[in-house]
């Protein structure tokens, strides 16, 4: 895909913030913040997916826009699936 | 009487011959590794999306039902998914560095670390069928609402969650087990010295199958095992 | 003539080399694409018999061929076997595989293992199919609704899933294909805005094919666990909710109904051009109205659940945006007929299946907007009318567009011309039978007929028996190109290279191709559709 190589230091960085979100995680459960305890974990996890698809997966490094726009699609439709689902469920008791 | 086709210069023995050079061909596969991780997405995206809908339906039996889940072992098994992104990661580096001996450590630790995710998954999984948890004709959950001890969990709601956990973590537990069959393999071929860094494009795609099911296991952790831990 | 003999025995993929070998293990994607042909013609006729069966019974108004469960199975199996073994295969299979590598200048697709692969899950998924037709079948509908098809019904509903779940992956491994090879493996100068309308279909069609299918997938495998281990998921009685499933199961199959006819209306785009010998009228208005389908069909699915309990809301949007699904394909329509303003038109076969196209998938097209319209809705769904409304898009519209690229292509294909002749009978027998077999449903359906029903009131009876007597006008029509075709790989007229004087890199090479496609990789300086330079086939002939 890219002859860049990513120095080594990035790659043990990353490693190292995943584990230490992995345990903020799994921390942050046992605190009472209300409903902003699924986002947080949500908001973490999507921390740690855009960590691993930049930089373990070389999206940040590559020159092909297609990979980016391959992976945005398919958010984008898994998004449209979970959403306009909803669109039906969220609305149900209302009329 | 046609002409005769053009010299065809000196090339990788790995070049397909129906592309023009190894650049298209690593292009192509790379795109075509790409275009199948959404696919993927859009596989587990289905049970994401049942998950959501019951989960906003059954909030409290869903919580209760997550609590019973071992916390312990649910983030030691993310931390090795994530030590086995790293190995991946280190492994096509060696073979971008043409390091034939460090690819082969890094596989066979990523395979270790694969393998010891589905020893715990084992483990985790013993223990459900041993407490009843397993949907089916045996299945019944002990337990009350988080929060409200006099209010006992509804059985079938209780077997939903448990039915989209198994569904959940059992697909992604296969798509582990393709992944460790796939690095089997490539790590036979890295010790036969296949890899160097004119072509190693079959770890690069592994690694990208493998980075994508940690992340969907990133997103599992969170939404199956701390629904609701405060109370 | 002596060139003739020549030319025919040139070396081409069909004599390259010889052996059931040579077939089963070939990466040749022309090779694969007539396995395929082979393949879903066979599926093609088991469909049919269905439909057959279904329409003796419907002869007469009180159910007497067969009992009301066998009927059941009749018009499920007919709708699967029609949908993933014949519809959606269909053009993206034969057709795709066979031009897709061609027109944009390539050797072959990008993975030709991978394509041959996809061959061979077709083919075990249909094995697995006629398993589960022979020892019982099923009787849920095509659309497998829960909770019936989980809990309730006593046919084979897990076979019947898992056979279909590994169809859905001979098409994404299609789709993948295509996207990767229209991507990648363009010949030097075959730039976006150059490439045949075909491939643009294709590719729009293949973005659903990986977008969708997943979704189909991982729902049949819900269904199958559920089915297997009781569980309650969409079970209302164990706590679940039967319209997930429809939600799931709809999120992928209206998108596929635009797998389904996406590539015919490429097949049309090909060939209106050729025989108006016009270029085609607004190119990037039709290569982004294929996109436009692809995307905006993916969020219209709760059409088909209207009255099945959704909430008001939900309802109203998707109404509103099933309205707007139908202004891309308005927009092909209006970009054939002003590319056939003041052209000068051969009615030749192929000509004739598209403009049968045009006229029925608009009756199709503009039947799905009174379905969009929920107060008209709530009276037709599960009539006959929503039956002629998708029977006049999928045969009218795919299965013609699909009759006309064989035509089209044939000469390619196989190196022989059909006998034209009877092309044009056959073509007019299929639009006689096939409008005398659904028209009248439009009206029962509106009259009141449901659908999926065995019995029905006397009433009735007339425009059932239409129907019926349409059906079998129509399968005389669908018989005869099957003749002709095979009668002409010994005895047809040996085709040249550009019998229709057409535009497109597929021209420029024999027919048949050689393996390899081009003897040298084509490099592309003119614009697609050029009509205005290329000869028409007349003069090419006299010249030649």
């Amino acid at each position: 895909m890219s002859e860049h190589i990513v120095p080594l230091k990035t790659n043990v960085a990353v490693w190292l913030v995943l584990l230490v979100l992995t345990g903020v995680t799994a921390g942050v459960a046992f605190i009472d913040l209300g409903p902003f305890n699924t986002i947080v974990a949500l908001v973490i996890a999507t921390c740690k997916a855009l960590m691993v698809v930049l930089i373990f997966m070389h999206v940040k490094y590559t020159s092909e826009r297609l990979v980016k726009v391959v992976v945005f699609s398919a958010l984008f439709f898994l998004l449209l699936l979970l959403g306009l689902s909803l669109a039906d469920y969220a609305t149900r008791l209302l009329v | 009487m046609p002409d005769s086709p053009i010299a065809v210069e000196p090339h990788s023995p790995e070049l397909r011959h129906h592309f023009a050079d190894m650049e298209q061909q690593r292009e192509a596969s790379s795109l075509g590794m790409w275009l199948f991780l959404a696919t993927e997405v859009m596989f587990f995206g289905g049970m994401f999306c049942a998950y959501l809908i019951y989960r906003l339906w059954y909030f409290p039996e869903f919580a209760a039902a997550s609590k019973s889940l071992d916390i312990t072992l649910g983030t030691v098994n993310t931390a090795v998914l994530i030590c086995s992104s790293l190995t991946v990661v280190l492994a096509v580096r060696a073979a971008q560095l043409g390091k034939r001996h460090d690819q082969v450590v890094y596989l066979a630790l990523t395979l270790v670390l694969g393998l010891a995710f589905l020893g715990v998954k084992g483990v985790e999984w013993t223990s459900k069928f041993k407490e009843h948890h397993i949907p089916g004709a045996s299945f019944h959950f002990e337990g009350t609402v988080p929060g409200h001890p006099d209010q006992p969990v509804d059985q079938q709601h209780a077997q939903i969650f448990f039915s989209l956990y198994f569904a959940m973590t059992g697909m992604h537990a296969l798509h582990m087990v393709i992944g460790v069959g796939i690095f089997s393999y490539l790590l036979y071929q890295a010790w036969k010295g296949r890899y160097t860094p004119d072509y190693y494009t079959p770890l690069e795609n592994s690694g990208l199958y493998w980075h994508f099911v940690d992340i969907i296991w990133i997103y599992l952790f969170p939404l199956l095992y701390l629904i609701d831990r405060k109370k | 003539m002596a060139t003739a003999a020549i030319t025919a025995e040139r070396e081409n993929y069909l004599n390259q080399e010889y052996g059931i070998k040579s077939w089963l293990l070939t990466v040749d994607h022309k090779r694969i694409a007539l396995l395929y042909l082979l393949s879903i013609t066979f599926f093609f006729f088991i469909g049919g018999f269905f439909a057959l069966l279904i329409r003796l019974e419907l002869l007469t108004p009180a159910g007497d061929l067969v009992q009301a469960d066998t009927y059941n199975k009749l018009f499920t199996m007919h709708g699967q076997v029609m949908v993933f073994f014949f519809l959606i295969p269909s053009i993206p299979a034969v057709l795709g595989n066979f031009l897709v590598p061609l027109m944009i200048g390539a050797r072959d697709l990008a993975f030709p293992r991978i394509n041959l692969l996809s061959w061979y899950l077709y083919i075990i998924a249909g094995i697995m199919m006629l398993h589960c037709m022979l020892t019982g079948g099923v009787d849920t509908g095509w659309t497998f609704y829960t909770p019936f098809s989980t809990a309730f019904s006593n046919t084979k509903v897990i076979e019947a899933g898992l056979a279909i779940f590994v169809s859905g992956f001979s098409s994404i491994l299609t789709g993948l294909n295509f996207v990767v090879t229209i991507h990648r493996m363009r010949a030097p100068g075959m730039t976006w805005n150059r490439l045949p309308l075909f491939i643009w279909a294709h590719y729009a069609t293949s973005i659903i094919q990986l977008l969708g299918t997943p979704v189909i997938a991982v729902t049949l495998v819900l269904v199958v666990l559920e089915r297997a281990l009781h569980l309650g998921i969409f079970d209302p009685t164990r706590g679940g909710d039967p319209l997930l499933f429809q939600h799931l199961f709809w999120f992928y199959s209206h998108p596929a109904v635009y797998i389904m006819i996406l590539p015919s209306m490429g097949v049309v785009t090909e060939i209106v051009p050729c025989f108006t010998r016009k270029r085609i009228f607004g190119y990037k208005f039709v290569a982004m109205s294929s996109i436009g389908i692809a995307v905006l069909g993916f969020l219209v699915w709760a059409h088909h659940m209207f009255v099945a309990g959704i909430s008001l809301y939900a309802a109203l949007i998707f109404s509103m945006l099933s309205y707007l699904v139908a202004v891309p394909s308005a927009v092909k329509v209006f970009n054939w007929t002003a590319t056939m303003y003041k052209g000068s038109i051969t009615f030749s076969t192929p000509m004739l299946y598209a403009f049968g196209f045009i006229g029925l998938f608009l009756m199709g097209g503009l039947t799905g907007l009174f379905l969009s319209a929920l107060g008209i809705d709530v009276h037709v769904t599960d009539t006959y009318f929503v039956v002629a409304h998708f029977h006049y898009i999928m045969v009218g519209g795919a299965v013609m567009g699909y009759l006309g690229g064989m035509h089209f292509w044939w000469p390619k294909i196989s190196g022989r011309m059909y006998p034209e002749a009877l092309g044009k009978l056959a073509a007019m027998i299929v639009f006689i039978g096939f409008n005398l077999t659904f028209f009248p449903q439009f009206i029962l359906g509106y009259l009141g007929m449901p659908r999926r029903y065995w019995q029905y009131p006397p009433e009735f009876q007339v425009l059932n028996v239409l129907s019926t007597a349409g059906a079998t006008v129509l399968a005389v029509g669908y018989v005869l190109p099957m003749v002709y075709f095979l009668w002409s790989m010994r005895y047809g007229k040996i085709a040249p290279a550009n019998p229709w004087g057409a535009s497109g890199l597929e021209w420029t090479t024999t027919s048949p191709p050689p393996t390899m496609n081009f003897e040298r990789t084509p490099i592309v300086d003119w614009e697609a559709y050029d009509y205005e330079n290329i000869p028409a086939p007349e003069e090419a002939r006299v010249a030649g």
